[in-house]
């Protein structure tokens, strides 16, 4: 009898204990602190509602987070990073918004057979030759956008164009990609200084350019400068102004009026109707008083990208599974539809945007597709094949 | 130099070189490159103190050097010569023309006139480095660590420690012997009073330009390695903040010493990396705005830091009158 | 170029000239009179801009938000002054550089806690907000040319007061030798106040005038300061005439640079590489005749202290 007893309470002590359970550890590294903290900030957010949306368990599994704030310097990025792999052993190091920033961590993090997963930064430099089958792209790529605002604009017969841009790589980058796919002629090329406060000399050789409508890729407060400027100018009544990456969540509050009535593209939109979408939106207006800008988006797609993939794969130990889950590409996302290209960046939907105001906002309202299952131009160069 | 200073660099030092083996007890590999890359700036921060400190000239234009030092290793990479025995040698010798160069333009100025054509200078060269399109422009690019064949392999940790440590070692022991010679006791001299200098029949300009020059190549060597840390370069480390920050580093350290600028480098970059982590515990997320305690602390440093860390310890010649001008 | 462009654009250049001066008035001023070298600058004219967009949304007036903004630069100059600064006239400029290099720091943070770090939206009143075509085919804002007043405006002030007032000759006798004019009786420690005080509401005007402009938000202040700079060394230090005169130069040089040198360099090279490699050329444009200028004349143009 006592054998039974014993054997008995042998039996429910294991399955009391749970055996060591495995657990997921995550580094999420973004700019936190100076000036571009107001995009870091807002993915943190997101990335926090996301796991609060799971019961804070990626896959099922005990989830770590290790947060870092890379101060947007690739050497601060690079430390993070190291730190993350070496010391906390992450299974995942994922954030970045900047391709500068991941350009720096790329190399090392993949080297170190951890996966790497963008938040955000979506270089031409590790979406062809350079890609990996360690790093996923759950954004974009930076060519995107500009190419479909270049489809778009020819699309609509627009056919004397004047482009502007910073003076640094992503600035022609998004020049080039505009040029790839818009067919009509180039009124001006110019690149103004990295930082640049006053466009006014700008403005006057762009009217005298008369071009049928300006396009331009001026983020943050280069943005916020030149639409108020372009605005004061009389230019915005005249010459339409067509932009990526200028008039979003983040700048429009300080254009207002002057932004209205000039049309983006994105990949995303608050207003986009599906179930994932209007949880994330109404959970992130709730909790946080604010509409979610893209970043944000995209850093709550990475919760879910992850919790999909580990719990398909049934765990983060082995990990050629894991990387086959993550692939499918089928988790819920607030994109609606989603799909991996070869080089692991998405193949999406662009839609066409138009800034308005409307019951006292202001905001970018969702016209249309302008591209629909858009891969991006540089997969072909990537030799994965899967 | 006095005991208690002899015995201060030499505890340093030894602190150092025995970083590695420690993190290899506790299986911390992480810390190995966390230090180097203090010693890094050490060494930048050192070079800056041979011109601040002992020559009174406030460049504020240092990190270009750095920037120079790292493009070199980084252009050389990316067209496929990855031999640190070439790669170490150019970087260090283009950081010492364009030092040449600069200072020479410079040196005709003083006091203020000097730190903004410094700034300036280095200015020019941030922005030259962000029009680079194939290099990288402002994104950067990355590069392979220096191969020194047969000799040692830098992709390990321990090796790439200990390379870092000897050079700053070397540069520490040069140094000594630099400014206890006499070519360093004609820029103290200068430092003091130039008239006098020149009165007394020496040529100060070229005594200050050869300091410079040193200055500028060392810190070259501190950007060939700083590459070799990141396998990566970018812009980013010529920008005029970075200058900022070496400065706060040797101010900290104990301006006028060789070993204060490497307790500074260490102090800043420590305190940098900890202080979010600590304002965190007190409260949740207030290490985002780290800049609002970093900031006060800078200004209290400069305002009652006599001599810095350095003459913490050896406080018997305090306020040694290395601030005044 | 067309001629009417190149017309058009020498003005924009002699707008931002005023714009450089309006900022680099307040510095000239420290700077020569007190031998201070004030890298907090720029945060004061961040200050002015935040304070002007705030009180013009309270009071819903443009002119009573600037009517407000500007006593309340006043004392906040009054209080760094006195809290920060005080100390740090008799240290030398290194001492001087990072300690208000902390400053930067300090106030770019604070900002970003007291007014969150999005950037701030400030308008113009309709009445301000129109064009007139001077120049025929090409409307030109309003608003610019009223800065353009305010600048001329004050330089005129400045120079009024330093060499036609009693208090400008206090002040132009406390930079001499401050020793002298406290044993005569004068408060020296008042008068320095009242002068940071002054160049911080010069700072924090630039700012409320700009704020309308360009994007309100933390480190605005900074890419102002470093060309404030510039002109101030090239016009020479503490001369308000030399800071008016380089700050148009400078305004010129940048301007056209910018619009020019892509084309002239096109004559040169292909069409691709001129485009990138101008404004690059035209971003160190600034700093190269600085340095050429200094070269020549280590002063600045128009020394007004000696050494």
């Amino acid at each position: 009898m006592s054998k039974r007893i014993l054997g008995l309470s042998i039996a429910l002590a294991m399955a009391a204990t749970p055996v060591a359970a495995e657990k997921v550890k995550v580094g999420f590294i973004t700019t936190l602190s100076g000036g571009a903290g107001i995009i870091g900030k807002p993915m943190k957010n997101a990335f926090e509602l996301g796991l609060e949306h799971i019961g804070g368990r990626l896959g099922g599994l005990d989830t770590e987070i290790i947060y870092g704030d890379d101060k947007r310097k690739p050497d601060v990025a690079k430390q993070l990073a190291n730190k993350m792999v070496k010391k906390d052993r992450v299974d995942f190091v994922a954030g970045i918004i900047w391709s500068n920033l991941l350009l720096a961590i790329h190399g090392p993090v993949t080297r170190s057979k951890t996966f790497l997963i963008s938040s955000n930064a979506g270089p031409s430099a590790v979406a062809g030759k350079k890609c990996s089958e360690d790093f996923f792209n759950v954004a974009f790529q930076n060519d995107m956008m500009p190419e479909g605002m270049g489809k778009y604009m020819t699309s609509k017969g627009i056919d004397n164009v004047y482009v502007m841009a910073p003076n640094y790589q992503a600035g022609k980058d998004m020049i080039k990609g505009f040029k790839r796919m818009f067919k009509g002629k180039i009124a001006g090329e110019v690149y103004t200084k990295l930082g640049q406060k006053d466009y006014q000399a700008e403005i006057s050789a762009l009217r005298a350019a008369k071009p049928s409508a300006t396009y331009i890729f001026l983020p943050g407060g280069m943005g916020i400068n030149f639409v108020k400027q372009y605005a004061q100018a009389g230019l915005s009544k005249q010459i339409p102004l067509y932009s990526v990456y200028s008039v979003d969540a983040l700048t429009l509050p300080a254009m207002k009026e002057a932004a209205v009535g000039t049309y983006g593209v994105q990949h995303w939109s608050p207003d986009l109707n599906n179930t994932v979408n209007r949880r994330f939106v109404d959970g992130y207006k709730k909790k946080y008083g604010k509409t979610p800008a893209f970043y944000a988006a995209q850093a709550y797609d990475t919760v879910m990208f992850l919790d999909h993939a580990i719990r398909k794969a049934g765990g983060v130990s082995d990990r050629a599974k894991l990387r086959a889950a993550m692939r499918a590409g089928d988790f819920p996302t607030v994109r609606g539809t989603f799909k991996f290209n070869n080089n692991h960046f998405p193949i999406q939907n662009i839609y066409l945007r138009e800034a308005v105001h409307e019951g006292g906002e202001y905001f970018t309202r969702t016209k249309g597709v302008i591209l629909s299952a858009h891969g991006d131009a540089y997969a072909k160069d990537c030799g994965m094949k899967w | 130099m006095t005991k208690r200073q002899i015995w201060l660099s030499l505890i340093t030092l030894v602190l150092f070189a025995i970083v590695p083996p420690l993190t290899i007890i506790f299986d911390q590999p992480f810390y190995m490159d966390m230090m180097a890359r203090i010693m890094i700036f050490a060494m930048a921060a050192v070079s800056l103190d041979l011109i601040l400190g002992y020559g009174g000239m406030v460049s504020f234009g240092h990190a270009a050097y750095m920037g120079v030092g790292a493009y070199a290793v980084g252009i050389l990479s990316y067209y496929g010569i990855d031999n640190g025995f070439l790669q170490f040698p150019l970087a260090m010798a283009a950081s010492a023309i364009i030092g040449l160069a600069f200072g020479a333009m410079s040196l005709r100025t003083t006091g203020v006139y000097f730190i903004m054509i410094t700034l300036a200078f280095a200015q020019m060269l941030y922005f030259f480095a962000i029009s680079l399109e194939e290099f990288g422009g402002d994104d950067g690019m990355s590069s392979m660590r220096s191969e020194f064949a047969g000799l040692i392999d830098l992709n390990d940790s321990l090796q790439f420690y200990y390379l870092v440590f000897i050079c700053l070692g070397v540069v520490l022991y040069l140094l000594h012997r630099l400014v206890q010679s006499r070519f360093g006791m004609v820029i103290r001299a200068a430092r003091s009073n130039d008239k006098r200098m020149q009165a007394v029949g020496f040529s100060t300009y070229r005594y200050k330009l050869a300091g410079f020059t040193i200055a500028a190549t060392i810190c070259g060597l501190a950007g060939a390695l700083f590459a070799n840390l990141n396998e990566f370069v970018s812009p980013d480390v010529m920008h005029w903040t970075h200058s900022g920050e070496i400065m706060i580093m040797v101010i900290m350290g104990g301006i006028g010493t060789l070993i204060g600028p490497v307790l500074g480098a260490s102090a800043f970059l420590l305190l940098e990396e900890y202080l979010p982590e600590w304002m965190d515990m007190v409260m949740k997320d207030a290490g985002e705005h780290w800049a609002i305690i970093m900031g006060p602390v800078l200004i209290a440093i400069v305002l009652f830091g006599r001599g810095g860390i350095h003459a913490l310890f050896t406080s018997k010649a305090k306020a040694k009158g290395g601030n005044h001008d | 170029m067309d001629p009417l462009l190149l017309l058009e654009q020498t003005f924009n250049g002699f707008q931002f000239g005023i714009m450089l001066f309006l900022i680099a008035a307040g510095l000239t001023l420290v700077f020569g009179i007190m031998d201070m070298v004030n890298l907090a600058h720029g945060s004061l004219v961040m200050v002015g801009a935040y304070l002007a967009t705030t009180f013009i949304e309270w009071t819903g007036s443009f002119i009573g938000g600037l009517a407000l903004a500007i006593p309340a630069t006043f004392a906040i100059g009054v209080l760094v002054e006195i809290v920060a600064l005080r100390t740090l006239y008799r240290r030398n400029h290194l001492d001087q550089v990072l300690a208000t290099f902390g400053l930067i720091l300090f106030f770019n943070e604070i900002v970003r806690i007291v007014w969150g770090p999005i950037s701030l939206y400030s308008g113009l009143p309709d009445y301000l907000s129109g064009q007139v075509e001077f120049i025929p085919g090409a409307p030109y804002p309003v608003y610019r040319l009223i800065i353009i007043a305010v600048g001329l405006a004050v330089a005129a002030g400045i120079y009024l007061i330093v060499a036609k007032t009693r208090l400008g000759m206090l002040i132009r006798a406390g930079a001499s030798n401050n020793e002298m004019v406290g044993a005569l009786g004068i408060n020296i420690k008042s008068l320095f106040t009242f002068v940071f005080a002054l160049g911080a509401v010069f700072a924090g005007l630039a700012g409320m005038m700009l704020g309308p402009l360009t994007s309100v938000e933390p480190g605005m202040g900074e890419p102002w300061l470093i060309q404030a700079f510039v002109v101030i060394i090239i016009g020479g230090i503490g001369s308000i005439r030399g800071a008016f005169i380089a700050a148009i130069l400078i305004g010129m040089v940048d301007t056209l640079g910018r619009v020019l040198l892509p084309e002239f360099l096109r004559v040169f090279v292909a069409e691709a590489a001129a485009d990138t490699a101008g404004p690059a050329l035209a971003s160190m444009l600034i700093y190269i005749l600085m340095a050429a200028i200094l070269v020549v004349r280590p002063q600045g143009l128009f020394p007004a202290r000696n050494g």
